[in-house]
């Protein structure tokens, strides 16, 4: 019980602190912005106004929560150990795994606040938008049928919101939380702030491959001994990335069936919870 | 602490090994839903650029198809219709499951880019003229075939390539197929049977098959009894020498 108040405190303190930063304000008005600024490509027709808005907003979303992601843990532990605050706090009855799972809940606090706060902004323009287009389309159909207006503004409303941009956003959530929980990992063996930033955006773009390297090495046809080893490597080691690849699905409509998205946010959780206890076993050794 | 290390990076392939049939799962399941469907190749590469292929290997294609598209729409306006068709093709491979774009991109070759070739001044052959206009009508049919296979499961593309044959190709046979394919999706406007019916009425050996949806289209009351399938399915009955007593009542 000592142990949960203790993560829930640090947790609080560490989300705290991560939002009076303010090269994570500047992150999040640039995400804000982009998104915001996306509303007023307005020379295109409604379909394809929507389309972009959705295209730039959703891609934005999933770009900044895993810089954020990424830039957030990266930071925590060198700067805790140069203001040596992890020193005040390790020496009372925390245990190390308390420290860091309170750690890593700041910064999926601050994840989820950064989403949201996006989400929301992202939504209130769609919705501005999506109103602008209904009194247009009244007003070119007032001479029509009820049945054509109707008709009308059911395309509007079809290309605007669909209950496909919930899970996709929670996928964006999840897929950032992957990436806050390995870069804890990579903190634990880390020895500077920097090295973790740049292996994790490194383990970033080669996850997006992992999917490519797994089939090339199972496939295991035609394939010389030496690059079968070095694509089960890539497979076994990296996360797959493109598993949490729902955002362009779901800009273009598409729909993502329920029991896929349960299973791509539970293989989320489970390398979330990987992660994290692997970076609890490596930081428990660690002297400090 | 070493021993520590290497036991994670152990554990880490342990557990890379457990995930890797669901892995395998999810992505056979994502196929199967028509998802994530975009291919990342070396010709790819080379249309969009290194950092261009960068951005889209890192989660950011669909903001990088948007800007492509504000491309394509500037190169409208200067009516450079080759630069075009280039970046509409790149746009669909980056968001292939994205209908407004196989829409639009195949409309403007097919309707806009089709035009200005066959009004083209500096070509003075006619021929040539209506070569060209006819090449940008492919290219319009190839994106929308292009489009249905990466969407089969939506009837937007099918609707699209129905009206390209009938009023393009002049296409009546393949139209009411297109036509009546989009018809059988449970989303799709109720006037694609009525219009597969209109091609189908155009298309040779296809007549009765023509007169008994344009029948059926009928007896289901008054919204289907528009003025265009009363002619149509007169002139069916006409046609086919239907029986005086199996018409339809004149006005």
């Amino acid at each position: 019980m000592n142990s949960l108040r203790s993560t829930w405190a640090i947790g609080r303190n560490t989300f705290t602190e991560l939002v009076r930063m303010k090269v994570f304000y500047f992150l999040l008005i640039f995400s804000l912005l982009i998104i915001g600024s996306s509303a007023f490509a307005a020379k295109f027709s409604f379909q394809e106004q929507f389309q972009m808005l959705k295209d730039i907003s959703l891609g934005a979303m999933s770009v900044f929560s895993s810089i954020l992601a990424i830039l957030a843990t990266a930071n925590f532990l060198p700067k805790d150990m140069e203001d040596r605050t992890i020193y005040t706090i390790l020496a009372k009855p925390v245990p190390r795994i308390s420290y860091l799972l309170g750690k890593l809940t700041g910064i999926l606090l601050l994840l989820a606040l950064a989403i949201a706060l996006m989400t929301a902004l992202f939504l209130f323009v769609l919705w501005f938008k999506e109103q602008g287009v209904l009194a247009e389309t009244r007003e070119q159909f007032k001479d029509a049928s009820p049945e054509d207006l109707a008709l009308a503004l059911q395309e509007v409303a079809r290309s605007t919101f669909n209950a496909n941009l919930v899970p996709g956003i929670a996928i964006i959530f999840i897929k950032s939380a992957l990436l806050a929980s390995l870069t804890l990992f990579l903190s634990a063996f880390a020895t500077s702030g920097l090295f973790t930033i740049l292996m994790a955006t490194a383990i970033y773009f080669i996850g997006h491959l992992q999917a490519t390297a797994r089939s090339y090495w199972l496939a295991g046809t035609d394939i010389q001994w030496w690059s079968r080893i070095m694509a089960a490597l890539v497979a076994l080691l990296f996360p797959d990335l493109q598993a949490f690849n729902f955002t362009d699905d779901v800009i273009a409509g598409a729909a993502i069936p329920l029991g896929l998205f349960a299973q791509t946010f539970a293989l989320g959780i489970l390398y979330v919870a990987i992660y994290f206890f692997l970076a609890a076993l490596v930081f428990s050794g660690r002297e400090l | 602490m070493i021993a520590r290390r290497l036991t994670a990076i152990l554990l880490l392939l342990l557990a890379g090994a457990a995930l890797i049939p669901l892995q395998q799962h999810l992505a056979a399941e994502a196929k199967a839903a028509h998802l994530r469907k975009t291919d990342l190749n070396l010709d790819l590469r080379e249309r969009i650029g290194q950092m261009g292929f960068l951005a889209a290997l890192s989660g950011f294609r669909s903001p990088l198809a948007a800007f492509l598209w504000i491309e394509a729409h500037t190169a409208w306006e200067n009516t450079e219709w080759g630069r075009m068709a280039g970046l509409f093709d790149t746009v669909t491979t980056l968001q292939p499951r994205s209908i407004p774009y196989w829409e639009t991109a195949a409309w403007h070759m097919a309707s806009n880019a089709s035009t200005a070739a066959l009004q083209n001044e500096k070509q003075p052959s006619e021929a040539l003229r209506i070569r060209a206009q006819r090449q940008y009508f492919q290219i319009g049919r190839d994106l929308l075939e292009r489009g249905i296979r990466n969407n089969p499961d939506r009837y937007n593309l099918y609707l699209e390539l129905a009206r390209l044959l009938n009023d393009k190709f002049e296409d009546y046979c393949g139209a009411a197929d297109a036509y009546l394919k989009a018809a059988s999706f449970p989303d799709a406007p109720a006037y694609c049977r009525r219009f597969a019916a209109y091609a189908m009425a155009k298309c040779p050996g296809r007549e009765l098959e023509a007169y008994h949806l344009l029948k059926s289209l009928y007896d289901q009351g008054d919204k289907q009894r528009l003025p265009t399938l009363l002619n149509t399915l007169r002139n069916m009955e006409k046609k086919l020498d239907i029986p005086p007593q199996d018409r339809i009542k004149s006005p």
